[in-house]
């Protein structure tokens, strides 16, 4: 564990350099301990992949002190990543129905064509996995979800899209995704979800949170809107 | 008793901020918030409000607004003209209300990002814990967008026979706004992916803002920096923190940032002086200075302690507040 700082209320907490299970689940055991102390010297924290963001009051508190509360919660939560035991938790799986298909995921056959496989090969890779949740940023409710087969990986766009659908189920690199909300996005078009990632009167506001573990399951377009999902207008340039 | 405000104009963007939302990284949510707190903490002391008073922040001006009740404002930030049913007013400065005045701003010459601050703080329900809009989330102020004319906005009716003293923040307290100025940085988070030599470039030249510049971002655009490392794991994102994407142009992150992204990091700019930065606009310079964050740390403490200890003169002692109708309701 490595404790740089990040700026004069933030110091960022690096459990390693790559993306595995292991570290997840000490980042989330740490995350744990350190909510505790929310509201009081601490102001937030951000959990992701291999680090975690803690932010803290600098007129309450200073970094000193702030990395004597981090070291105290990397010992106290004993270290899963070395001693190769599963993380004991309430993580739940929660399922997510998709609607894949070209009219849904307009990047599905190039994707399948770049891999050498066919569409309904891309799909069913797609769900073969128990995807995890990493981390949640970049927009309210946006969940990174990792890691998709090597084999339908993919870069992003060169030039992202101004619209991208509400819902939309998308993959960048080895990470895959559901759009909560209609907006910009650079990530490959798959599918659509009709499942609320991101609800401000909902209880719970969030469908997942870091640590869940998500399964997609193929839907089709009948079910979809049954379920509520709505067709984006026009085709998804 | 409630009433209300309404817009007759919005300006070119106004926006109801509190201090920020805080405690929601975990959802996706970012801040928000007054893009310069200094200014907005100002406008709440002016009028005695709590830390966390809801006041408009309009970006460049053209906001007007009328009156439907008796109370108090104080316009900071930017320079700007302020108008009562045409009068000009100081900044800086409470100023009475009474029902039916008409408020307007100009637009800044100085800066820009100006703060309204009313009596109690604009009444507005939070999402979130927090009033502040955020628009590209959707979130906060009326309906998550900018206000628009028309808008109605509630604050506190404040009984007309009640006196007040009208009170000022004193000259030499008051901030300036530069087009050039130093913004001082605590080294951090990738710093050691930046070679000796192109720290020591980034501290030595001197940027300009582009025309990419919001409460998300400010694009810098100046001498290349290069990074030993491409891209990271998506990691969170603080407050000023100073992004390096692969065109070596430095971005600040903003407010209303993503809360986690890839791109390395040089370090982050001090709160205080990404106060100044919000008051740029394209084209202004700005240059860097290392800092420790010890040294950062004392810098907010000695601001805030100013702040706590700064007195406020008094222009007119114990006005009765309705005193330009002189009618009583």
């Amino acid at each position: 564990m490595k404790i740089h700082v990040a700026s004069e209320n933030s110091l960022i907490v690096y459990f390693g350099e790559q993306v595995s299970q292991g570290i997840s689940d000490d980042i989330l055991r740490v995350s744990t301990f350190l909510s505790a102390h929310i509201g009081h010297e601490l102001i937030d924290l951000v959990p992701s992949y291999a680090s975690i963001l803690v932010i803290f009051n600098p007129l309450k508190t200073d970094h000193l002190h702030v990395r004597k509360i981090i070291r105290k919660a990397k010992q106290s939560v004993p270290s899963l990543s070395q001693d190769g035991r599963t993380l004991e938790t309430s993580n739940k799986t929660v399922q997510l129905p998709v609607y894949y298909g070209e009219e849904a995921g307009p990047d599905l056959s190039r994707l399948a064509v770049n891999a050498g496989l066919s569409i309904e090969q891309v799909i069913k890779l797609h769900q073969s996995i128990e995807y995890r949740v990493y981390a949640i940023g970049f927009a309210p409710g946006f969940a990174y979800l990792g890691e998709v087969d090597e084999r339908i990986a993919a870069p992003r766009l060169s030039t992202p899209r101004k619209k991208v659908p509400k819902g939309a189920v998308a993959i960048a690199d080895r990470q895959t995704a559901v759009y909560p909300a209609q907006s910009p996005g650079g990530w490959n078009l798959i599918g659509l979800c009709p499942t609320d990632m991101f609800n401000p009167h909902g209880d719970p506001i969030m469908p997942v949170s870091v640590g869940d573990k998500i399964q997609f399951i193929e839907i089709n377009c009948e079910q979809f809107l049954k379920l509520g999902g709505q067709l984006p207008q026009g085709a998804i340039e | 008793m409630s009433a209300l405000f309404q817009i007759q104009s919005p300006g070119i963007l106004s926006l109801l901020q509190d201090a920020g939302r805080y405690g929601q990284h975990t959802i996706g949510l970012t801040n928000g918030g007054p893009m310069d707190p200094i200014a907005y903490k100002w406008a709440n002391r002016l009028l005695g409000n709590s830390d966390n008073a809801t006041v408009i922040e309009t970006t460049v001006g053209g906001l007007s607004l009328i009156s439907h009740v008796n109370t108090q404002v104080a316009v900071t930030g930017a320079n700007v003209s302020v108008k009562i049913n045409g009068a000009p007013q100081a900044q800086w400065q409470t100023l009475a209300i009474v029902k039916d005045d008409v408020l307007e701003l100009g637009f800044a010459t100085q800066g820009c990002r100006i703060y309204l601050a009313v009596k109690d703080g604009f009444q507005v329900g939070t999402q979130f814990s927090s009033t502040s809009t955020v628009m590209r989330e959707g979130v906060g102020g009326l309906t998550g967008k900018a206000l628009t004319k028309g808008d109605v906005i509630h604050v506190l009716d404040r009984d007309a026979s009640e006196r007040i003293s009208l009170l000022k923040l004193p000259e030499k307290q008051q901030p300036e706004y530069s087009n050039a100025i130093t913004l001082r940085v605590i080294p951090g988070y990738q710093e050691h992916a930046f070679s000796r030599h192109d720290q020591r470039m980034f501290f030595y030249h001197e940027y300009t803002v582009s025309d990419l510049c919001d409460r998300m971002g400010y694009r810098l655009s100046g001498e290349k920096v290069n990074c030993n490392v491409q891209g990271i794991l998506s990691e969170g994102i603080a407050l000023g923190a100073i992004q390096i994407p692969k065109d070596g142009q430095p971005i600040i992150l903003m407010n209303d940032r993503q809360t986690i992204g890839g791109y390395p990091k040089i370090g982050s700019v001090l709160s205080l002086d990404l106060a100044k930065l919000a008051q740029l606009t394209q084209g202004g310079k700005v240059r860097f200075e290392p800092i420790t964050i010890d040294h950062a740390h004392n810098l907010l403490l000695l601001a805030q302690h100013k702040f706590e200890n700064t007195v406020l003169e008094i222009i007119k002692p114990e006005q009765l507040i309705n005193t330009k109708s002189g009618q009583s309701k």
